[in-house]
Formats: C-alpha cells, sequence, structure tokens
C-alpha cells in the first residue's frame, strides 16, 4: 500500500515537470516527435530506476551522518552529506554512459535522433533532482526508493509523450511569430500543469491528519519521550516543507 | 435605409481599412452576406462554424432561465421568503416573475461581461491579426457565466476572460487551435486565483456574501448559507435534498449546472443534430458509474471506516454522482467540444471514459476539490493527442499487417 501510493504519488502530484519543473532542458528541446520523445522517455525512466537506488545505498551506507558506522565505532561521527552532490552525479553520469552504450547497440535510429541530448541526461536535473529528493524526503528503504525513482520516470515520461502530442498537433496553427517555438511551448506547458493540479492534494490530506491525530493521541496518553519524537517529527516536517519551497 | 443596407454600406466603407474584419463580422453575423463568390465551383454547407456555435448556444438557453429562475428560487429560500417546494417540476413556488427576475438582474450583468469582454478581444486580435474575426468565442461566452458562481465579482470575470481568450486560445492562433477548452480554462484561473470566491457555502446563493460582510459589520440578521450538495458531503455532512431535486435542479450550484433534466434535453438536441459526440458523453457516464460502483463496493466490503473523511462520498449511490455537481453540465457542453477533445472515435471512447473515471475519483480523493469534473475534461484535454497519436498508429499497423497478407 506504502509502495502503491508513493509510486502514485510520484507520477502525478509531484510531477517532476508540472510540479518541480525539473528536467526543462531535454523536455523544451527532445519534444518535437512523439517517437524521439518516447525514446528519451523510456531511457530517462531506465537511469531513474537505476540511480536512485544507488544513490539511496550510498546515502545510507556512506554519505549520512553517522552512516559509517558499519566501518567500526571511531567511524560514526562523519558526516560525508557534502559529497552527496559528487558523488550522485558520478553514479548519474555512469549509467548514462551505459545507457547510451546499450542504445546505440540496439537502436543505432534512436541514438541518432536523441543526439547530443542522450549524454545530456547525465546533467538533467530531473534525475539528479530524484536522487536528491530521495534524499531531502529520507525515503526509509530501498524498495520504496526504486519505487520513487520509476514513478518519477514515468511522470516525466508522461509529461514529454504529453507535450510531444500536442506539439505536433499544433505544428500547423497560426502562432504569432514571437511566440513560436519555445515560448508557446513554455505556455502549453503551463496550462498543462493547471491540468495536472487536479492531482494536488489528493493522498495528502486525509492520510496525514489520521497520522497526526494519532500522535497527538499518543502524546497525550503516553510519556514526554513520544513528545519529543512528535516535536522532532514535526520539526522534520517544517523542514521538509522549507526545502520543498526553496527548491 | 434598413439595417441591413446600413452594416452593408459600412462594410464597404471600411474595406481596405485595417478595421474590415471588425464590420465584416459584424455584417456576418445578422445577415448573410450580399456577394456571391466569383469562379470556380463550390460546395455551400450550410452548417458552418457560425451555426454550429449557434447550435450550441440554442442547447444552453434552457439552462440559462432555468438558472435565473432557480438563483432567485435559491435566494429567497434562504432568506426565509418562501417555503421549500415539495414536489413537481411545474410548482408554482418555483416559477414566479420575483423569482425570475432577481436572478435575471444578477446573470445578465454575466452574460454581458463575458460576451463583452471575451468578444472585444476576439475582434482585436483580428485586426491586430489581419484575419476574419471567428467564432469561436460565442460559445464559451455563454458557457462561462453557467459555470461560475452567481455572486461572482464581475471584475474577476472579466480578469479570468481575458487570461482564458489570450492564453488559452489566441497564442495558439484563435479558434480551433486551442489545446484546453477556453471556458474550463477561464474556470480553472478563477478557481486558483480566487478560490474563496469559487468554492464554500457563501458563494452559491444569491447575496449570501453580502449578507456575511453585514453581519460582520454588525447588523442583526441571519446568515445566508447554501452549500452545494458536494461540498456538505465532503465535509461528511447531511444534505437535505431529495433525488428528484436534484434531477430537476432546485438546488444551490453554479448558474447552469443544476438541473440534469434541462441539461440531459439539450445533450440530446446537441446529439440528434450531430453536433455533439454521443460517444464522449455516453462513455463519460459510463466511466463515472464504474468509479461510482468500485466506491460502493469499497464501502460494501467494509474496507473503509465510517469514521473516514472518504466515506460520505464513497457511499453516495453510484447513480447519484451523475445528478449531483457539475457532471452532466461538464460532459454535454464542455467534454464535447470537437476541438479540444479526442478526434478519432476509438480515442473518444477512451478519453470520455476517463474524464468520467477522473472526475469521481477527484471528488471523493481529493479534500482540496469537491468538485472534479472541470479538471478531469482539463487533464484529458492535455492528454487527447496522445490518444488520438497511438488510435492513428494502431490503425496504421492494423493496415500495414493487412497489406503484408495481402501481398504475401
Amino acid at each position: 500500500m506504502e509502495h502503491l501510493e508513493l509510486f502514485l504519488k510520484s507520477i502525478f502530484i509531484d510531477n517532476m515537470v508540472f510540479a518541480t519543473f525539473l528536467g526543462m532542458c531535454s523536455y523544451l528541446a527532445v519534444s518535437k516527435k512523439v517517437s524521439t520523445a518516447v525514446g528519451l522517455g523510456a531511457a530517462v525512466i531506465f537511469v531513474m530506476l537505476i540511480t536512485v537506488p544507488l544513490n539511496w545505498l550510498l546515502d545510507q551506507y556512506i554519505l549520512q551522518p553517522g552512516a559509517l558506522k558499519w566501518l567500526g565505532e571511531e567511524y560514526a561521527a562523519y558526516d560525508l552529506s557534502f559529497l552527496s552532490f559528487i558523488l550522485f552525479i558520478a553514479t548519474i553520469a555512469t549509467m548514462v554512459q551505459l545507457v547510451e552504450i546499450v542504445v546505440e547497440k540496439f537502436s543505432p535510429s534512436l541514438y541518432n535522433s536523441l543526439g547530443i541530448f542522450l549524454p545530456l541526461i547525465a546533467v538533467n536535473c530531473a534525475i539528479l533532482g530524484g536522487s536528491l529528493f530521495m534524499q531531502s524526503r529520507e525515503i526509509p528503504s530501498l524498495g520504496l526508493a526504486t519505487v520513487y525513482g520509476v514513478g518519477s520516470g514515468i511522470g516525466w515520461f508522461l509529461a514529454i509523450l504529453a507535450i510531444a502530442a500536442i506539439r505536433e498537433k499544433i505544428r500547423y496553427s497560426n502562432v504569432p511569430p514571437a511566440l513560436r517555438g519555445l515560448g508557446i511551448t513554455f505556455i502549453i506547458t503551463g496550462l498543462m500543469a493547471i491540468g495536472f493540479m487536479s492531482f494536488g492534494g489528493m493522498l495528502t490530506g486525509g492520510d496525514d491528519e489520521a497520522k497526526k491525530e494519532e500522535k497527538t493521541a499518543s502524546v497525550q496518553e503516553e510519556t514526554p519521550t513520544n513528545d519529543h519524537v512528535a516535536l522532532n517529527a514535526a520539526e522534520i516536517e517544517k523542514e521538509e516543507l522549507a526545502n520543498n519551497t526553496n527548491n | 435605409m434598413s439595417l441591413k443596407n446600413k452594416l452593408h454600406v459600412l462594410k464597404e466603407k471600411y474595406k481596405s481599412t485595417k478595421y474590415a474584419p471588425a464590420f465584416n463580422a459584424l455584417h456576418t453575423f445578422l445577415y448573410l452576406p450580399n456577394e456571391t463568390t466569383h469562379g470556380g465551383t463550390h460546395v455551400k454547407a450550410a452548417d458552418d462554424l457560425k451555426r454550429t456555435m449557434n447550435t450550441v448556444i440554442m442547447a444552453m438557453i434552457p439552462c440559462l432561465i432555468f438558472g435565473m429562475f432557480n438563483a432567485g428560487y435559491q435566494h429567497n429560500l434562504a432568506v426565509g421568503e418562501i417555503q421549500a417546494v415539495s414536489s413537481g417540476f411545474f410548482s408554482s413556488e418555483f416559477w414566479t416573475l420575483a423569482n425570475f427576475a432577481i436572478g435575471f438582474w444578477k446573470i445578465l450583468p454575466l452574460v454581458i461581461v463575458s460576451y463583452g469582454v471575451g468578444l472585444g478581444i476576439e475582434f482585436l486580435f483580428a485586426i491586430i491579426k489581419k484575419h476574419e474575426v471567428e467564432e469561436g468565442y460565442l460559445v464559451t461566452g455563454m458557457l462561462v457565466p453557467l459555470i461560475v458562481p452567481i455572486d461572482i465579482p464581475l471584475w474577476m470575470l472579466a480578469v479570468a476572460v481575458a487570461f482564458g481568450v489570450v492564453i488559452g486560445k489566441e497564442v495558439f492562433g484563435g479558434t480551433g487551435m486551442n489545446i484546453l477548452n477556453p471556458a474550463l480554462t477561464i474556470r480553472a484561473f478563477l478557481f486558483f486565483a480566487y478560490p474563496t470566491w469559487m468554492s464554500g457555502d457563501k458563494v452559491w446563493v444569491e447575496s449570501a456574501v453580502e449578507r456575511t460582510n453585514e453581519i460582520a459589520a454588525g447588523a442583526n440578521l441571519d446568515a445566508i448559507s447554501g452549500e452545494t450538495i458536494l461540498g456538505s458531503l465532503a465535509q461528511g455532512k447531511e444534505f437535505a435534498f431529495s433525488v428528484s431535486d436534484m434531477f430537476l435542479g432546485f438546488i444551490p450550484g453554479s448558474v447552469g449546472e443544476t438541473s440534469t433534466l434541462l441539461i440531459l434535453l439539450g445533450g440530446l438536441f446537441l446529439i440528434f443534430t450531430k453536433i455533439g459526440s454521443w460517444r464522449i458523453m455516453l462513455s463519460s457516464a459510463l466511466g463515472a458509474i464504474v468509479m461510482g460502483l468500485i466506491f460502493n463496493q469499497v464501502v460494501d466490503a467494509g474496507i473503509i471506516a465510517e469514521g473516514s473523511k472518504f466515506y460520505g462520498l464513497m457511499n453516495t449511490p453510484f447513480w447519484h454522482h451523475l445528478l449531483i455537481g457539475g457532471f452532466a453540465f461538464g460532459t454535454v457542453f464542455m467534454a464535447t467540444d470537437p476541438v479540444t477533445a479526442s478526434q478519432t472515435n476509438k480515442g473518444k471512447w477512451i478519453y470520455g471514459f476517463l474524464i468520467g473515471f477522473i472526475s469521481i475519483l477527484i471528488r471523493v480523493f481529493n479534500p482540496a476539490y469537491p468538485e472534479g469534473v472541470m479538471l478531469a475534461i482539463l487533464l484529458m484535454n492535455v492528454f487527447a493527442p496522445t490518444i488520438d497519436h497511438y488510435v492513428v498508429q494502431g490503425n496504421v499497423k492494423k493496415r500495414m499487417k493487412r497489406l503484408k497478407a495481402k501481398v504475401a
């Protein structure tokens, strides 16, 4: 249930393109034809599927404060989280290289039509964003991290698929000259985001409130330690909110 | 000199100036043009764009008039002037001149602002871009007053209409090129920009907001509140409307959305004249019924507790969903918009089904939006080209296969 919820949430509610406007460069550049868009979208799903769990492992066992405990007690004080960016990027770049080799071998036509944008997935912010959201939202298990990666990838895929179909449709429209090309694409993206707002707030309201009620109830009944935990949880939530707005 | 001649003279006078499109439009809106075509053979069909648009408007007129009566009725009911009618469509409490007058004076300005601003922008764009004025706004302009709450301030409506027409339609090159339904773009703009005026229990009854302000200022009056059925259900409250009230439309709501009966008549008229697609209407209803049945099963199976905030809406019998809220209106008049809907027949089935399915899903699961039809249609507008693309590709593949079989 938890997995399914996160999956749907990462596709529709926290959609990489429409909720956070990440990965715009390739989204705008490779969305002129549906077939190319599908190819790039599939590549993004694949890279997300591999990199998010990998980066979760990295985060869990190397980067987090105290993650190095498994080496011995004396390493428990180390905090390597300042290395997250560089390590995450390294993972992503390696994976993209792998995808490139595979695509070139099995589908040369797709390889040619993607052109420079295939290697550029390495700097596609949606992918780094996936790993960083995974870190900042503190996704608790490897399974959930995988689900989150795939879900975000599919969300991005849907977005680029829809805009590619729309751009094919409006190819012969009489768009004002000043807006042709990128301008109209940005406007379409904004309008599409309005469509996607239909899911905003779903899956969050009911369950969260129920959880909060449970928390407050337990606070009233039980010992102050629980109170502390609840306070911490509240603080974390606040931080998350702040993070989200910053992003 | 008759009006027709006057318009013709005006048109001739401005023929080679940049205002030509505006005068052309004025002339052809009221009369057939004087000129015949020169040279070549032409197929002349009566069902041009203007005829199509007028047909849709005719289908909406009953809803508009009913909306005017209903606005007055809800107002008088809320302030306690009259008692609720117990039975019948031909009740003498409902069809009174007093009711109509209140609704008329409230709704007529909405219609005027909607048409004034929208057509003004259309004319402006036609003059700047040097093309003929397109008739696309005729339907949108009638839809907009029907889907907003009655107490919406006129300036908000004007701003939203300007946004919807310019960003939703004109930047794509005008009528027939837009990707989202302009009327729904306008409503979505209002919904997200001025949420307090678009939902809640104060906006659905005429002058309820005013009354609230007066009470806040110290006047000794009873508060008026008129919650829509969906609004009360979403908060887990009971509502006091019978099924016949819902079907006939004696309920609070946006101006034109309340009477399912009249919308149904309009829908049949659209199907009969082959303007609206029966595939989309039927499949949306199917989608909503399927989703409603799923939720009813969930409740019956006892998966969801009675205290849950989704319980009230999930427990609503599935066919009630078709009667309440804007579902009927959205499906009949807006999902069938030939520009933004799927163009292929198979695509229309998928498109309509998903609209019904998603709107009930949003209604039940999304606490932020009590009504999901608007957003479901917008979402499917976004995906309609994708659906079409795959339907066409599937057809191409099938034919290639047939061709290969024949050749081999």
